[in-house]
């Protein structure tokens, strides 16, 4: 809780959105800008590695050899649509629609889920035709560097349903809809971290 | 080696060295100590509600500087136990295993456990203050930084009586400390003490860009901040976009060595080098992140000091940001020998010596501020002029390194050594003891005690010559970093007889001063007016120490140097008394889930560093129950009344 000069910026003011009439607000919004960023540097280290290392796969499994278009393709349609619908969300919080805000979270949250139900059974596919991660160091970089964006969407996902009973609890006010807000933000920075991903490791992996 | 084997099976407890059992005892001892004084005194509620679970910014950063002198006393230790096996030829003081944890935990401990919290402690202590806010933008998450950086220093320290302290250096490159040539518990420990810690880091970085963005008082434009809230902002810059990849060359490390990856093995197409790379990326920029907000603060006590405006405010400001910037340019300065060739290695070579040139602006700024200045030379002066000439060789010998064909001389020789602890102690072990000096009335309400506080200063300085010159020259002579014996017939004897009694120079001047705060606790001057040194800036203008919403009436700045412009209108009789009446304040919550949550970081970090994964599950159970619980909790703040403020400011002689 940050001690703003001016606690209210703009109570009545009923063009300024609810989640940036406290000066509380909006500086947790403007932290969360700033997380991001470190995030998207920690994904930046992540990518520059798996490019270092894509090549070296010491015999084992190559990208060409595992990656598989229709799924890739499924799971990056489903990600692209939660974003989508996590948009619509925040469109119907600004609506003052309750109800379609909780609504759109919930599809949200099912797509997520879709997507990491996905990304699982890819990765044990995987693994069951032996390329695990101790395989090569191509596997290793893949692995975590996929693993860690899927760990995101996960804690975006727990997140989501602990934002859902909040809503659900306290219904909608300033503090929900700075938290409908920012895991927002979440939410669409890990959707253009996968289209990252999508391009440098799937795309151009498949090309290869 | 004799009596050197990696590949016996480590005992839990570490056995087998009469030091290690003497610190053992010395720990219990410790421990039962200070049990019994909480007890005896009845403290352990007062621990609890006034310090374990405060969110208050200037009693985080007094646990900081606590904590970070805790650190420098052990990391100095280390460093004494080293200097003592290479005072003379073929001694056996220490064996070579316990001489390469000692230097791993040395090089730890001082940049990531001393410098780094002592710098987190000055930020804490004046940023706001600075900039007229009642706190930080994020008191809690405040909190929970300092626990993280707390447990993960415990955590390291653990290593020394349980499992085996890490002995691969304090950059920790691999293959060395891969699984196979690096068994045990030892790395593991260094791996997530940092990783914890560099959590609580990348906190505070993203916390003071927003104080300082945000939360400056009304009229306080970003020209008119004085400038160590601008060398803050600039390391917070650096924080944000170095720390992450630290975060990922560990994680990445911690993957090989539990999870059998193979990013920087030998086997499996891994490649080492790409930790050097990652580890470097963070550890360039983080000299400067401990070193501006060094020069932030030389920039206060020379213009405190001196009595003048500080020379060259703009140009200062430009020069901390291009530093900032420069910084990101040179990583790959620190592994010239890795063969990159010569056109990667002449850009790093250039940009590291374009680093000189916004230094030598802020040098020369410091001494225009002094030209013509009424200058005192009270105890953070003298700090900040030691540090001058510290750092004028310390950047000579910088830019000397710089230039990457004369770098493979130099590599890993002493000389390196001499050059990067003239800077780091010439500059932000100088730099944070005259900010802790400065600001030391405004923690405490009292001032250290100047008779005491220069004998120290002496006796640090001239032992700091005698302890590094003779090292460069041992460098030249060819003494490599991070030997521990070498024969009599190479002619670097006396050299190093004459760095070591340095470093017990050095080391009594450390007990000095720990012998100076408990003097001036009990004789120490009193500070009765808030403003012992005359100062410049808003700080000044509260009582010493502050209240805990810091200012009753938020101040309006028309500029620079605020508190010195208020001063002076108020001698020529311009400025009015304070006649706005009291508002409640808005203040957060003190709250004890920062000091559990980090606990279960150490839990389940300690669970990671022996591979019990039930116990590590635990851990994340609890961070992730603690999370969950702060989401939803909804009592996080109050207001102070306004028959409260009024009391507490006319006890203070202020209203």
């Amino acid at each position: 809780m940050a001690i703003g000069h001016d606690a209210v910026l703009s109570e009545d003011d009923e063009t300024t959105p609810l989640e940036y009439r406290h000066e509380n607000d909006v500086l947790r919004i403007y932290g969360f800008w700033l997380f991001i960023a470190t995030d998207l540097v920690l994904f930046g280290t992540l990518f520059a590695t798996y490019v270092v290392l894509r090549a070296n796969t010491a015999g084992g499994p190559s990208e060409s050899q595992l990656f598989e278009v229709p799924i890739f393709t499924a799971e990056t349609l489903i990600l692209l649509t939660s974003s989508f619908t996590c948009g619509l969300a925040t469109f119907q919080m600004h609506r003052k629609k309750h109800g379609w805000l909780s609504f759109w979270l919930v599809v949200t949250v099912l797509l997520g889920a879709t997507f990491i139900g996905l990304e699982l059974s890819e990765f044990i596919t995987y693994a069951t035709h032996g390329a695990t991660m101790q395989r090569s160091a191509f596997l290793s970089a893949f692995f975590t560097l996929v693993g860690t964006h899927g760990i995101h969407v996960s804690m975006g996902i727990l997140w989501m349903l602990s934002i859902l009973y909040q809503l659900w609890r306290t219904g909608l006010n300033s503090t929900t809809a700075r938290k409908v807000f920012v895991v927002g933000l979440y939410w669409h920075f890990l959707d253009v971290v996968w289209v990252f991903i999508f391009t440098v490791v799937y795309l151009t992996g498949v090309a290869h | 080696m004799p009596g050197y084997d990696r590949h016996h099976p480590t005992p839990f407890f570490v056995s087998g060295d009469p030091m290690i059992y003497a610190s053992d005892v010395l720990i219990a001892l410790t421990l039962v100590g200070v049990v019994f004084v909480l007890t005896y005194f009845r403290r352990w509620r007062w621990l609890w509600e006034e310090w374990i679970t405060t969110v208050d910014h200037k009693k985080i950063g007094i646990m900081y500087l606590l904590a970070a002198l805790a650190m420098m006393f052990r990391g100095g230790v280390d460093s004494e136990l080293m200097r003592t096996q290479l005072a003379f030829p073929n001694n056996h003081f220490l064996g070579a295993e316990h001489y390469d944890q000692i230097f791993t935990t040395h090089g730890t401990i001082m940049i990531l456990f001393m410098a780094m919290p002592l710098i987190f402690a000055m930020m804490n202590i004046a940023v706001p203050l600075q900039i007229g806010a009642r706190d930080v933008a994020f008191p809690y998450l405040n909190a929970i930084s300092f626990w993280l950086f707390f447990f993960g220093a415990m955590l390291f320290n653990l290593s020394f009586v349980i499992g085996g302290s890490p002995d691969a250096g304090w950059v920790s490159y691999p293959p060395l400390t891969e699984t196979p040539f690096d068994p045990g518990p030892g790395e593991n420990f260094y791996l997530l003490a940092l990783q914890i810690s560099g959590i609580g880091s990348i906190a505070t970085g993203i916390n003071f860009l927003v104080t300082i963005l945000k939360m400056r008082a009304p009229g306080m434009t970003l020209m008119r901040m004085p400038l160590f809230p601008w060398s803050v902002l600039s390391a917070s810059v650096l924080i944000i976009f170095a720390f992450p990849a630290l975060t990922i060359a560990l994680a990445l490390l911690l993957l090989d060595r539990l999870a059998g990856a193979h990013f920087f093995t030998m086997l499996q197409g891994g490649n080492p080098m790409m930790y050097v790379n990652l580890f470097w990326v963070w550890g360039h920029p983080e000299v400067y992140i401990v070193v501006l907000p060094a020069f932030g603060i030389f920039s206060e006590v020379f213009a405190t000091f001196s009595r003048k405006r500080v020379f060259g405010y703009t140009s200062m400001v430009a020069s901390l940001m291009t530093i900032a910037v420069i910084s990101y340019f040179v990583w790959a300065h620190h592994f010239f020998t890795m063969g990159a060739g010569p056109g990667v290695n002449s850009f790093f070579a250039i940009a590291s010596m374009c680093v000189g040139i916004p230094t030598g602006v802020k040098v020369f700024n410091w001494l225009f501020t002094m030209f013509k200045g009424r200058i005192r030379t009270s105890l953070p002066m003298l700090w900040a002029i030691g540090f001058i000439p510290n750092f004028a060789i310390g950047g000579a010998t910088g830019i000397m390194l710089a230039a990457a064909p004369g770098d493979y001389q130099y590599h890993n020789s002493y000389f390196l050594i001499a050059h990067f602890h003239q800077v780091l102690i010439g500059g932000v072990v100088y730099g944070m003891l005259a900010g802790m000096y400065y600001w030391w009335p405004k923690m405490f309400g009292f001032i250290l005690d100047e008779r005491i506080g220069r004998w120290a200063f002496w006796l640090f300085n001239i032992g700091f010559y005698v302890c590094f010159m003779p090292q460069y020259q041992l460098g030249f002579m060819g003494m490599t970093r991070r030997v521990y014996i070498y024969p009599a017939d190479m002619g670097w004897s006396t050299l190093n007889l004459i760095s070591t009694v340095g470093a017990y120079l050095m080391g009594i001047a450390f007990v000095l001063i720990v012998v100076e705060i408990l003097y001036s606790a009990v004789w120490g001057v009193r500070d009765t007016t808030g403003d012992p040194w005359d100062g410049r800036t808003l700080e000044w203008s509260l009582p010493s120490p502050a209240p805990h919403y810091n200012f009753a009436h938020v101040p309006v700045v028309t500029e620079r140097d605020a508190w010195w412009g208020q001063k002076e209108a108020r001698k020529k009789g311009e400025i009015q008394k304070e006649t706005r009446p009291f508002q409640p304040i808005h203040m957060p919550r003190n709250s004890g889930r920062p000091f559990i949550m980090s606990l279960c970081f150490f839990i389940g970090g300690f669970g990671l560093v022996f591979e019990w994964y039930p116990l590590a599950l635990v851990g994340l159970v609890g961070i992730l129950t603690s999370l969950l619980m702060r989401s939803v909790e909804r009592d996080t703040d109050y207001y102070i009344p306004v028959e409260e403020i009024q009391h507490i400011e006319s006890n203070l002689g202020r209203a």
